[in-house]
Parts: structure tokens; C-alpha cells; sequence
């Protein structure tokens, strides 16, 4: 997994709540085999016309904010299917920020495997990132893992909270597998005392 | 020092390998369902680095997602679907898994297969590459959805690193009226608690209303727990549920039973364990209800009407369900009985087991589904539909004017050749009402299996409750 330290990058606003993995990544995208190139359908519906034009008003088709690396949105970002097609779309179009007041829990587990950062904050917080961020020109947040900050064009900074051990895998990019492995003692006897205990399963 | 526990305190204490000093735990993960769409990722990972299933005995795949609803035996057109399955089938060959294929009797939603083969227990966790996976809590197990590097993670170490969700309580009391089902039930529920109402937390279902409920009922009301945010959705196992589980190809046998019933017992929650969160809800009072927005949470009365977002205070959500009515192509104050429908489609893993079928069967009996639409009912395994044909409910469909296919998740998502055309308005016994779901900008209500039958054959809405023959 790729290391994730810091990002200076435009952000774009998507105020609706509820957005659902059906609308970052419909269906007909699902039937790959593999992880890159989902960046074509993110949020195609969204994205584009029926004739397969862009659709001028979807935010990230507008000159501001089509190299966003961020995005800011409503609450409950990422709800619905488990699809991790979702965050594979976002990250193959270079998103690799997230900040919302809530995330759903798969999505949001789903960010941390990829490389991305998913960030909550109070309402009045993603508000402010609302607001500076839709006046185009003020568009630019710089995100710092390490000591937790956001800081906005307008000199604005805001902490963010964060698990210590998914902040830790991110910062050195660690496949958790290889750490779990690590561990297989306490597999093996866990295992074995299951069969003693429970041994229908 | 012991203290009281709910069951999901129980089952997590039961499954735990070892917690680290920031709470993060490892997990250990009894049973792992996989189906050809989250999965080729997480093999194709293993491939690259060389490791193996640790427990190929302890998971079981099947395909649902691609196959198509009509006959399977000279295989599958579309050429990306047939890849997936194929690539399934393949990878399950080379890691030595068990797989249901889709000419196999057994095939069918994972949700539904899982509970029909008996390897959904009581006490166990149960993860999947599915967010419907939530179905299997009820039987009382800790059942969840993952995504696919989690899918990889399991494959490799039979566990998962997971951080405990708080303890959510819903409490259904009182006697749900004659045509108010499970269905209405969980999406009263969502409508109260919101789409993300149960984020960060694992529900138990309790509550006179959820006990009367059959094991498929349950199944329902549990499967839904993620269209409310939560991770998980639990109900105590109880006589029912045990007696659903008896004799199933993979549930234990003879003294082993005995012996895992006792342990199954044990398991529902303390009289005084804490709950972060209660909600109660009056069964009595629910109506049978429709969705008319593009969330789960956008929950109607049959005889009520489509609200108006202006005169919602908070922007965003108002901004939000006003999108969502322009999409549906509806406007406030509308009577939800004057909603015309196109489509109606009745089974997923939400609605697709016989007992749901059977409801189909009574409303529909003697009827034929209006001259206006086209109504779909696709089983939700082999061999549920095995089940209906032995009891004659297929004639029953077929005589009214119904499709009858072949199972799996169909319509529900819409990766198969059963599609919403654009701008078709569906009455769906299926669990997400989200924009182009059914298809590309398909419009989708969700009901029960009762209201969509009735709606079937009345061509809009109708309270199930004074549908006469």
C-alpha cells in the first residue's frame, strides 16, 4: 500500500447527504477483475450526459475543480454496498481525501486499505470547508497526517481526530496482512481452543 | 470481574485473538461467504504474494450477482459477466473452496444459501464481500459486510482487525396489525433512526414484534440493518431459530446439536447489559409503507403522501430530497395510492425466501397483474424455488401474468441482463432505492412482498390491507 503523509490540493464540494456507493461506482463498473481503471465511472451518472458528453454543471467537470485531489461532502458519505470499487474509483481519479461529518463504516475502513485518507469533523467544520472551498478560487486545502491539521487558503486550520493504528499503517503504507501473519501463534492456539470449546464449528 | 453483556459483547469476547493498548482487535472469523463480484481482487492479491486459504473448509462460494434469470445451461452472453463467473470458478478450483455454480440446485443468493445449508449458526461471525451480509444476525450471529481487502485478509488469516461498534438497541413491542410485515418493520425503523442512524454501532432487534416474527422474517429485518448505517444487525436466537437450523446439510448432528443449543442459549443479552443507544417503536402502529426518495430512509404510509423537502430546515438534506424528488419524477402532496408503476419485482436477498413467496401467492391467487406492467419473481435459490414449485406456487404466478426466473440477486442490483429502462418506475421488495440501482435511471420503491403483489396486479399502489379478491 501506498504511503499517505501529506497532500496540498484542490478540493471540491458535494454538499448532498447519502451518497451512495451506487452513485461513486454504478453497477455495470463492477464486472472487472481488477482494481485500476474504475476512475471512468466515478460518479458517471453524475458525470456525464446521456449522449456520453460531460455534463457541464457536475462539480468536478467545472475548470476549478478538475484536478481535485479532496473532496469535501455531505453526511453519510459512502453509504449503501460494500463495493471497495468505490474507493478504487476515487483513488484512479486522484481523489485521495474525503472529509464529511460522517462516513459509513465499510467505505470508510475500505479508504484505509487503499491508501486513502477519510476524515470526519463537526458540522460547523465540513461548513467551513463548504463554503471556501464552492468560491473556486479558494479551492486549495493542505492536509498533514502527521499532525493532524487542515489548512484552508483563508489561513483557516482545523485538527482532526484519528485511529493511532490506521493513522500508523497509513503513514508507513503497511500491509496489514503481513501484520496479522505475524501473529499466527495466537491464530493457531485460538484455533485450538475453539475446537475444544465449540467443536460443531 | 464479570459483567452483564449484550449477545454482541458476547460473541465479540468469544472471537477475540488478542486487543492492542488503542483498542484495535484481532477478530477471529468462523465463516467467510464469497461471490464472483467482490472477490477476484482479493485471489488475484494472494496469487502475488504467494499465500494461501488458511481455512478453505470454513468458506463457501456461489454465484449470484452475474447470472442471468433466464435459462443457464448454454451459458452466459454477456461476455464480462461470464469472466467473473468463470474467474470464480477458477479461483475456488485452485484455492480448493467449495463452489455452487449456476446450474447447481443449491446456487442462489449467498444470503439465502448461507441459512439454507445450515453454515449460518448461532454465535458465530459471519463476513462477506457483501454489505447485505448483515442478513445472517439473525440467527445471532455477528454478520457483516467487508470490502475486498478485508475479503483478501480473511482468505489469508481467517481473521480480521476490527475495532469494537457500540451497542445499539431497537426495541419493537406490541403486535404488528394483519398486513404490516417484517418488510415494513425494518423500514419504519430506518425512517426513524436515517440512513446513517445506526453509523459506528451493531443493532439488537428485540421486542415482542421481532420475536412473533418467523426466522425469515428476521432475515429480512436483519438484512436491511446497513440500509440504517449499522454495521451489523442482531436478533437472540430462540426455539425458532433452532429448529430452522435442525437437520441442515452443514448445521451439527445428533449430540453436537444438543450441546451447541446450549451454548446458542446462552448467548442472547443479559437482562441489565448496557446499550449506548435505545429506540423503541410501536409495532401496533406501523402501516404498510413505501419509499418515494432515493434513500431507504425516505419512508411513506401507504395512505400517506409524497412530503415536501422545502419544508425541511437543515440546506444540504433539503437540497438533497429535492433531488431525489426530481428524480423520481414526483411531486409534494402527491396520494402515494395515485403512483403509477411500470415494473414490479419481487425477490433479493431482502424478499426472495418462500415464505415470501407463499404471501405473493395468497394476493395474487386468482388475479392478473395489470395490463400496464411487467411483474417479475425471481426465487432466491434453487432450491426455494424447488420449494414453490412443490406446493404449486408457480402455477399460481404464471397463471396471474408473472414472470418466474431463475434465482439470484437480479433486478435487486441490475449487474444481470434485468434492467429498469430509464425513466420506469419499479415497486421492488428490494432493499435499496438508490438513483440507477434497478438501472439507469430506473425509479424504485421499496415494499413489501404482499404491497408489491397487490400493486402488481392493481397497476399502483394499494393498502394490502383493503386489497380484496
Amino acid at each position: 500500500m501506498e504511503k499517505f503523509k501529506n497532500l496540498t490540493a484542490v478540493a471540491a464540494p458535494l454538499p448532498d447527504i447519502n451518497i451512495d456507493t451506487d452513485k461513486i461506482i454504478p453497477k455495470q463498473y463492477l464486472k472487472t477483475i481488477q482494481r485500476t481503471g474504475l476512475g471512468k465511472g466515478l460518479f458517471s451518472e453524475l458525470r456525464y450526459n446521456d449522449d456520453g458528453s460531460e455534463n457541464k454543471d457536475f462539480v468536478l467537470n467545472k475548470t476549478q475543480y478538475r484536478n481535485a485531489k479532496i473532496l469535501v461532502a455531505g453526511d453519510n458519505f459512502g453509504c449503501g454496498s460494500s463495493r471497495e470499487h468505490a474507493p478504487w474509483a476515487l483513488l484512479d481519479y486522484g481523489i485521495k481525501v474525503v472529509i464529511s461529518t460522517s462516513f459509513a463504516d465499510i467505505f470508510y475502513n475500505n479508504c484505509f486499505k487503499n491508501g486513502m485518507l477519510p476524515i470526519v469533523l463537526d458540522e460547523k467544520e465540513v461548513s467551513l470547508l463548504m463554503e471556501e472551498t464552492e468560491r473556486g478560487s479558494n479551492a486549495t486545502l493542505t492536509v498533514d497526517l502527521e499532525s493532524q491539521e487542515i489548512s484552508t487558503s483563508d489561513g483557516n486550520v482545523i485538527n482532526f481526530k484519528i485511529d493511532k493504528f490506521l493513522k500508523h499503517c497509513l503513514l508507513n503504507g503497511l500491509d496489514d496482512i503481513a501484520l496479522t501473519l505475524e501473529k499466527n501463534a495466537d491464530i493457531k492456539s485460538f484455533e485450538d481452543d475453539v475446537k475444544s470449546q465449540r467443536p460443531w464449528l | 470481574m464479570s459483567r452483564s453483556k449484550t449477545i454482541y459483547d458476547k460473541i465479540w469476547d468469544d472471537h477475540l485473538i488478542n486487543t492492542n493498548d488503542d483498542g484495535t482487535s484481532l477478530i477471529y472469523i468462523d465463516r467467510h461467504l464469497v461471490h464472483e463480484v467482490t472477490s477476484p481482487q482479493a485471489f488475484e492479491g494472494l496469487r502475488m504474494t504467494n499465500r494461501k486459504v488458511r481455512c478453505p473448509e470454513k468458506t463457501l462460494a456461489v454465484v449470484d450477482h452475474n447470472v442471468p434469470t433466464t435459462d443457464r445451461k448454454n451459458g452466459i452472453s454477456d461476455e464480462e459477466s461470464r469472466i467473473q463467473v468463470e474467474t470464480l470458478e477458477k479461483n475456488c478450483s485452485e484455492f480448493g473452496i467449495e463452489y455452487f455454480n449456476e446450474l447447481d440446485l443449491r446456487q442462489g443468493i449467498v444470503h439465502v444459501v448461507g441459512p439454507e445449508q445450515g453454515f449460518t449458526l448461532p454465535g458465530t461471525t459471519i463476513m462477506c464481500g457483501d454489505s447485505h451480509t448483515s442478513t445472517h444476525g439473525a440467527f445471532g450471529a455477528l454478520a457483516m459486510g467487508i470490502g475486498t481487502s478485508e475479503v483478501e485478509h480473511i482468505l489469508a488469516t481467517q481473521t480480521l482487525i476490527q475495532r469494537k461498534a457500540k451497542n445499539f438497541k431497537v426495541n419493537v413491542g406490541g403486535t404488528a396489525p394483519k398486513g404490516v410485515t417484517a418488510k415494513d418493520i425494518i423500514l419504519s425503523i430506518i425512517g426513524e433512526i436515517g440512513a446513517g442512524g445506526g453509523t459506528g454501532s451493531v443493532i439488537e432487534y428485540t421486542g415482542k414484534a421481532i420475536s412473533d416474527l418467523s426466522v425469515e422474517g428476521r432475515m429480512t429485518v436483519c438484512n436491511m440493518s446497513i440500509e440504517g448505517g449499522a454495521r451489523a444487525g442482531l436478533i437472540g436466537p430462540d426455539e425458532k431459530t433452532f429448529a430452522y437450523i435442525k437437520d441442515r446439510p452443514r448445521a451439527p448432528m445428533g449430540e453436537e446439536f444438543e450441546r451447541a443449543v446450549e451454548y446458542w442459549n446462552a448467548l442472547n443479552s443479559d437482562q441489565d447489559a448496557y446499550f449506548d443507544r435505545e429506540v423503541y417503536l410501536d409495532a401496533a402502529k406501523l402501516p404498510p409503507v413505501v419509499t418515494w426518495g432515493t434513500s431507504p430512509e425516505d419512508v411513506v404510509s401507504i395512505n400517506g403522501e409524497v412530503p415536501n423537502p422545502d419544508l425541511i430546515d437543515d440546506e444540504s438534506r433539503k437540497e438533497t430530497k429535492k433531488s431525489a424528488l426530481k428524480y423520481m419524477d414526483l411531486v409534494p402532496g402527491t396520494k402515494i395510492k395515485d403512483i403509477k408503476l411500470d415494473v414490479v419485482f419481487i425477490g433479493s436477498c431482502t424478499n426472495g425466501r418462500i415464505e415470501d413467496l407463499r404471501e405473493v401467492a395468497k394476493v395474487v391467487e386468482g388475479h392478473h397483474v395489470n395490463e400496464n406492467l411487467n411483474a417479475m419473481i425471481v426465487p432466491g435459490s434453487g432450491l426455494v424455488k424447488e420449494q414453490a414449485i412443490s406446493e404449486g406456487l408457480d402455477k399460481i404466478f404464471m397463471a396471474a401474468g408473472f414472470e418466474w426466473r431463475e434465482p439470484g440477486c437480479s433486478m435487486c442490483l441490475a449487474m444481470n441482463p434485468d434492467k429498469l429502462l430509464p425513466g420506469q418506475r419499479c415497486a421492488s421488495t428490494s432493499n435499496r432505492n438508490f438513483e440507477g440501482r434497478q438501472g439507469f435511471r430506473g425509479r424504485t420503491h421499496l415494499v413489501s412482498p404482499a404491497m408489491a403483489a397487490a400493486a402488481a396486479i392493481a397497476g399502483h399502489f394499494v393498502d394490502v390491507r383493503e386489497f380484496t379478491k
